[in-house]
């Protein structure tokens, strides 16, 4: 499973890219192979505010419904929407096009207690 | 992997959506090891069959085989199968695989004399090729010396001095055969039909295929759509049940539920806009009110829209009658459909 260096994890397979303020949020090689063929991916809004572990949106394979949790605390600035027309761009491009969400950080504090790279691909290795 | 029926198997192995497609263009091979094989031998065997299913085994020659139904004595179905005659008086139940121990316990509890009634589950493995590739690939895998089973048909024909089943059968709605052998050889006949369809284009096929490609021929799924709480009448097969032969376990509810009338109706329903797939046990709703929950649900490959199945009021279980689905707080119309969803392939 691909496990890019340059981005932080959380045990319930979301990735996060930090960009000062700002983070990136998609889920991982893995999550989008367990998955299965995603076929729907309910947005979230922009403008909500989420918490760190908070539910916050829904992709659906044909399998099954998942839900996606926020890695981190933080107000939601954009939306990828091209997934409602394309929401297999989670399976081909999880870590690229298939972006779920950008937020503004509430406290860059929590970027540190997600799983780094080598942590998160441990956790791969023992599931 | 996931466990089904007490069974570890692949949800898929390329792709769900990919295996689908497979298998409703050109071929694709499951494994259905997990399925349950019983065998009934005797001369009062016809008989009892007869008093235990719902469908008239007595209609079957030698060779053929009939979708039934193994029900309680409330109507409500224990087991849908298939039974093949395959001799005179030998017998061949294929039975879901959660309901091998429920049902064998249920016949043995009401054996008679004379019969011989034996649970081969454990030493059987199974495979289903299907396809409207899978006559082709036959006769290259046969090289022309076996005749093909015609449809609803079950040949034994002996690889190596070990005797094989194969059934003109499926779930899928394709074209395709059922191969039943014992345990030992399921592995290598797995691979020598794998090796032997590549140039069929074949493809091995999980649970989520085996779902998706059922469900849009309306074929129902024991535990989801069918219960010790729902009779064949209710789930629109009463073709399945002969209520004109002998007496039969749970014939005099189904006759009282036909005179009383059918109160509910298994249908198919499809997405009338872009929504998210609908599931099991979602709310199926009609001017505001709930009339039902959904049994299964999923995005169809085939039309790219999701569909699935619920018990509605019988009043309302008629083509195009709209209805909602409640997916997650919000609802989103549907249309009740005819059976199939999906044609099968020409």
């Amino acid at each position: 499973m691909n496990v890019p260096d340059d981005l932080h994890y959380a045990t319930t397979h979301e990735w996060l890219r930090q960009d000062a303020g700002t983070g990136t949020v998609g889920i991982s090689d893995h999550a989008q192979h367990e998955l299965t063929d995603v076929v729907f991916v309910e947005l979230p809004k922009v403008g909500a505010t989420v918490q760190a572990r908070q539910q916050v949106c829904v992709v659906e394979s044909v399998k099954a419904a998942s839900d996606i949790y926020s890695p981190v605390s933080g107000t939601i600035v954009a939306v990828n929407d091209k997934l409602t027309a394309a929401p297999a761009l989670l399976n081909t491009d999880p870590y690229g096009e298939g972006w779920i969400y950008q937020l503004r950080l509430e406290a860059t504090g929590e970027v540190a207690q997600l799983h780094t790279p080598d942590q998160y691909r441990a956790q791969l290795a023992g599931a | 992997m996931v466990d089904f029926g007490g069974w570890s198997m692949p949800v898929q192995y390329s792709g769900i959506i990919d295996e689908h497609h497979a298998v409703r263009g050109g071929l694709g091979i499951f494994d259905i090891s997990h399925m349950g094989q019983f065998f009934v031998t005797g001369e009062a065997a016809c008989a009892w069959l007869n008093r235990l299913l719902t469908n008239n085994v007595e209609r079957l020659g030698i060779g053929e085989c009939q979708y039934t139904f193994l029900l309680n004595e409330r109507g409500g179905v224990i087991d849908d199968l298939i039974v093949y005659r395959i001799a005179e008086e030998r017998w061949l139940l294929v039975v879901n695989a959660a309901k091998i121990d429920e049902n064998f316990a249920w016949m043995q509890a009401r054996l008679q004399g004379g019969i011989d009634f034996m649970d081969a589950s454990d030493e059987h493995a199974g495979f289903a090729v299907q396809g409207p590739r899978s006559a082709q690939l036959f006769d290259a895998f046969f090289g022309g010396q076996h005749r093909q089973p015609a449809r609803n048909e079950i040949l034994r024909i002996d690889i190596d001095g070990e005797p094989y089943f194969i059934a003109r059968t499926g779930y899928t709605g394709e074209d395709g055969f059922e191969v039943f052998c014992v345990a030992g050889r399921a592995v290598r006949a797995w691979r020598d039909i794998l090796s032997r369809g590549a140039a069929f284009g074949i493809k091995p096929c999980g649970l989520g295929a085996r779902d998706t490609l059922r469900l849009e021929m309306c074929y129902p799924l024991n535990g989801s759509d069918l219960s010790p709480e729902t009779t064949p009448l209710e789930a629109g097969l009463s073709i399945f049940v002969d209520l004109n032969k002998p007496d039969f376990i749970g014939r005099a509810a189904l006759v009282a539920q036909k005179a009383e009338g059918v109160k509910r109706r298994l249908v198919p329903f499809k997405m009338a806009a872009p929504s998210p797939p609908p599931r099991a046990h979602y709310g199926v709703f009609k001017d505001g009110v709930q009339i039902a929950e959904t049994t299964s649900g999923s995005l169809s490959p085939s039309l790219q829209t999701g569909i699935g199945l619920a018990y509605v009021p019988t009043a309302l279980a008629r083509a195009q009658e709209t209805i909602e689905i409640d997916i997650r707080g919000r609802r989103f119309p549907a249309t009740i459909e005819k059976k199939p969803l999906r044609r099968a392939t020409a």
